[in-house]
């Protein structure tokens, strides 16, 4: 598991590695990490230590493989061993469940790190008369967590006692007893329930667990297919109580919590060149800042791609890593048009400095998308990442579901001080609008592309609609694509320059657009 | 009362033996009331042919397991296959019966 990059509110990684201190951060109250990518930042610091935690959520929501994630996180990376008491699956099934994720539970279990009970309930097989208690059920889980000693213990579902067992008083006041039991216990707990109707489980589990309530979520709209994860409620503790995206792959869960994000990060000073002389001129004569964002716009064919390519190959040439999604073009379609103007990107790609993500923006829904690039930034630690065109992914959600995931996006790349670059095409003119509303406000520096006609010659044409904190050039200037490259017309810098307010909304994009 | 950790009878002609497991945590109230009726019901309806070993889980919880014993007391008949569990305090001496199949289902 590769952490570090996704470093949200300065809050602590979980450490990876083992020995280190598994206490997370959050006020008074003690917190067990997970490990889990995303959630230990939701929950500012993981669950609350020693006590027993509710996870709900449907069939197939992901609660076993999460309880799991916390186990054979807790065995391998927090020197707390766990205990598995499993009434559904039994030790094999489990095993072969996870095993997918690199998770070999019989070593686990043979290294006494984890303990894996499974429980059998058949309501045929039993006749009930008089009074009983589940006693035996403790005896198990002490014996389990006296084995190996464990700190982590899962009860997987344990709802499901409620079908093998036909006094529900009875098993009612032993789940309360039970769940009092493990508190006295001090294991930090993790209970798995299934979702009911209007209900967060079945059997009502979060009257007896209400010291944290974990729900999952998986929905399909349009064929898509996304998990969410949401903190309904933690005791004692302030949490991110949004829904928040989450992926099952093959490393296990991730969740996404960069919404939760205040506004916090850094405002570095250096800047980057774009890679275009002439267009660092116009940017104050620097080009952008680290750090930032950079909208290009422009309708079909108006060089956004190549002035990509500019800024990943200057980036490159600083020896810096460079990250590039593709949403329209294959890598190779890239590379080959982007020779034609005289760049050539394949020696960087060589290297190793550059790689591409290539996707079919319909493919996932669009928190996957957010998921996947999440992961492959903090797999690969860009200092540079280009989106083009970030238009593409609007196709694939709502209106609103669009711009929260760019919000998450962009914030994410800022906190970990990228320099991004989003191209965004326009159908028409007239469309501007629409990418503004969903990123303008976002982005720092916008540059607009547009072609006009002079006669019978196409003109193409290059300005700066705004650059945050910066005084830039307010020409809209006149460029050629040549075999070296993007090539701006002289004359265009030396124009008057104007200061940036640092403006929030759209009316000054509107105003301005309505100006060329 | 005593728990004896085995009661053993010999084999009766007229049927096979009933090898019978008492599972209980601690001799409490519920444990003490079980393994009195357990007993009456066997000398009434298994005389001779009855055999009852007493499991303490206090004592080996690690025995839980093998036999998937959840709640205490319970009563699992081992032999004749195939095994029985009868949960409770066995107060309950029609359902015992039937639990054991020595009475049919009404």
């Amino acid at each position: 598991m590769s952490l570090g990059v996704d470093d949200v509110n300065g809050q602590e990684q979980p450490p990876s590695g083992a020995g280190e201190s598994h206490q997370g951060r959050g006020g008074d109250l003690p917190k067990t990490l997970t490990g889990i990518r995303g959630l230990d930042e939701i929950t500012r610091g993981g669950l609350p230590t020693g006590r027993p935690t509710l996870v709900c959520g449907g069939p197939g929501s992901g609660k076993t493989l999460l309880a799991l994630t916390f186990l054979v996180n807790g065995a391998l990376h927090f020197d707390e061993p766990g205990v598995l008491m499993t009434f559904e699956e039994n030790e094999e099934e489990i095993a072969s469940d996870v095993a997918s994720l690199g998770f070999d539970l019989p070593e686990l279990v043979k290294a006494q790190k984890l303990a894996v009970d499974y429980v059998r309930v058949e309501r045929s097989e039993i006749e009930e008369t008089g009074e009983y208690d589940l006693e035996g059920l403790f005896v198990r889980l002490d014996h389990a967590i006296r084995t190996v000693g464990a700190r982590r213990v899962v009860l997987d579902t344990i709802e499901s006692l409620f079908a093998g067992l036909k006094n529900d008083t009875i098993l009612r006041s032993e789940l309360r007893r039970l769940f009092r039991w493990l508190k006295e216990q001090g294991v930090t707990a993790l209970i798995t329930g299934e979702r009911g109707d209007g209900a967060l489980t079945r059997q009502g589990l979060e009257e007896y667990v209400s010291d944290a309530v974990i729900l999952l979520d998986h929905r399909v709209h349009d064929q898509v297919s996304t998990r969410r994860l949401r903190v309904v409620k933690y005791r004692g503790s302030h949490h991110g109580t949004n829904e928040y995206p989450f992926l099952i792959d093959a490393d296990g869960i991730s969740v996404l919590p960069v919404s939760s994000l205040a506004l916090q990060h850094e405002a570095p000073l250096d800047r980057v060149s774009s890679g275009v002389a002439h267009l660092d001129e116009m940017l104050s004569g620097e080009g952008y800042y680290r750090g930032s964002t950079i909208l290009v716009s422009g309708t079909a064919g108006t060089g956004k791609t190549s002035l990509a390519a500019h800024f990943l190959d200057a980036a490159c040439r600083r020896g810096e890593r460079c990250l590039c999604f593709l949403f329209e073009e294959s890598p190779q379609q890239l590379l080959r048009n982007m020779r034609s103007i005289g760049i050539d990107l394949e020696p960087w790609m060589a290297s190793g400095l550059l790689q591409f993500h290539a996707d079919r923006p319909s493919r996932y829904g669009l928190e996957t998308h957010l998921v996947t690039m999440h992961q492959a930034v903090a797999d690969f630690r860009p200092a540079v990442t280009v989106i083009d065109p970030v238009t593409n992914l609007m196709t694939v959600g709502t209106y609103t579901d669009v711009q929260a995931m760019l919000t998450r996006l962009i914030d994410h790349l800022k906190t970990a001080n990228i320099t991004a670059m989003l191209t965004s095409l326009m159908p028409g003119q007239g469309d501007i609008e629409r990418t503004e509303t969903t990123i303008s406000s976002l982005m720092d520096t916008w540059i607009v592309l547009a072609n006009d006609q002079v006669g019978n010659r196409h003109r193409r044409g290059l300005y700066v609609l705004k650059s945050r904190g910066m005084a830039h050039s307010n020409e809209q200037c006149e460029f050629v694509m040549t075999n070296h490259g993007l090539d701006l017309l002289e004359g265009a810098a030396a124009t008057p320059r104007v200061v940036d307010e640092v403006e929030y909304g759209s009316a000054e994009g509107g105003a301005r657009h309505a100006v060329v | 009362m005593q728990l004896s950790e085995h009661e053993t009878a010999t084999q009766s002609p007229e049927g096979q033996t009933y090898s019978l497991r008492l599972y209980v945590a601690g001799q409490t109230p519920k444990s003490v009331l079980a393994f009195t009726n357990l007993k009456q019901i066997c000398e009434q309806h298994l005389l001779g042919r009855y055999q009852i070993e007493i499991i303490d889980l206090m004592e080996n919880p690690q025995l839980a397991r093998g036999d998937q014993i959840l709640a205490v007391p319970t009563l699992v008949r081992r032999l004749p296959e195939p095994i029985k569990k009868i949960i409770g305090d066995l107060s309950n001496t029609e359902r015992v019966l039937v639990g054991l199949d020595l009475r049919v289902r009404q």
